[in-house]
């Protein structure tokens, strides 16, 4: 039997400006595994938060594995408020471009979330690379996702988009 | 719904070559996405990956993380000619049956911007000789991809496949 389309955009957006927060609401549970690709930039210093459910509370918490161009380091966090992904700033700099993404299986399950994100920063003699899994310690669905600049914002051109991907 | 994930080209090598190349890209999806599957012929040579013939010599950069099994490293090479996965090819001598297997994700390849992308490729040989590499990589120019070159020194064993996907975001 043929499937029907198993990798389907759910929304997407480019920022014609600066925004303070991307955010996907109203995700359908029809789906197995939700993916987001995020191309970004940001108009000053700040650092990217995930967050799920609109749930700022500390069930988050990550393992990383980090590559900056000269020596390899992991760290980890607990009890946060948010993924905090990436763990570098992001560029600012004009035609720079941060790429992140982010698998979030299982979403609509009942169990914990496990979230596997990787980040792709290249400046032609800066910048890191990434992998990082991340636990969401709630049984609720997912159902939306904020993804916040930080302190600063993302600048235009930036892009977000989530797809739903079916296992059957 | 329209198909999203599309498979633009592919390639699964019945003789050994020394690259691979897709041309003539569409500018009609969102994202590009290279599934590899890969060997050598010779000697454990690495992978390259450049875009668009004619695009000007150092533009393209990466930033690499490497694990070989008994340790992580990263590295950084700027201004150069191609992208690397840098770690080498399963090289004949090589467990037999072994292969390089990666993705190469370039996103927004269709839009005036710089390019930037990430690559994944593993190694497994159940021997000494492994490898997992994560890259990201940008090229410093802004024209669309319209063609995706994918080569090794020594040559790419029979059975080594590559596919090209186009990902649409609505």
């Amino acid at each position: 039997m043929a499937a029907g389309a198993t990798y389907e955009p759910i929304a997407t957006t480019t920022l014609g400006s600066a925004a303070s927060t991307i955010t996907f609401s109203s995700i359908p549970s029809t789906y197995t595994d939700l993916r987001v690709v995020l191309v970004a930039r940001g108009t000053a210093t700040t650092y990217p938060q995930w967050i799920l459910n609109n749930d700022a509370t500390a069930l988050y918490s990550r393992t990383e594995l980090t590559g900056n161009g000269t020596a390899a380091s992991s760290t980890r966090g607990s009890a946060n408020s948010a993924f905090y992904v990436p763990n570098a700033a992001l560029p600012t700099a004009a035609n720079t471009f941060d790429l992140i993404t982010a698998d979030i299986f299982s979403y609509a399950g009942s169990t914990f979330k496990t979230v596997l994100f990787t980040d792709s920063t290249d400046l032609n003699g800066s910048g890191e690379v990434a992998a990082i899994v991340g636990l969401y310690r709630s049984t609720t669905a997912i159902s939306r996702v904020d993804i916040q600049a930080g302190a600063s914002t993302f600048a235009a051109g930036t892009t977000a988009t989530i797809y739903g991907i079916k296992a059957a | 719904m329209a198909n999203t994930y599309t498979l633009i080209a592919s390639n699964t090598l019945t003789g050994s070559q020394t690259s691979v190349t897709f041309s003539s890209i569409p500018s009609t999806y969102t994202d590009l996405l290279l599934r590899y599957s890969a060997r050598s012929t010779g000697a454990s040579l690495v992978l390259r990956f450049y875009t668009n013939s004619g695009t000007p010599a150092s533009t393209f950069s990466y930033t690499s993380l490497i694990g070989n099994g008994a340790a992580a490293s990263s590295s950084r090479n700027s201004a150069q000619s191609y992208w690397l996965d840098t770690n080498g090819l399963p090289a004949s001598t090589y467990t037999a049956n072994t292969f390089n297997n990666g993705d190469l994700y370039i996103p927004n390849y269709a839009v005036s911007a710089t390019k930037v992308a990430s690559n994944f490729s593993v190694t497994e040989t159940n021997a000494t000789t492994a490898y997992i590499e994560l890259d990201a990589n940008l090229k410093g120019t802004t024209e669309t991809v319209t063609q995706l070159y994918i080569e090794t020194a020594n040559g790419f064993a029979v059975g080594s496949s590559f596919y090209l996907y186009g990902i649409k975001n609505s």
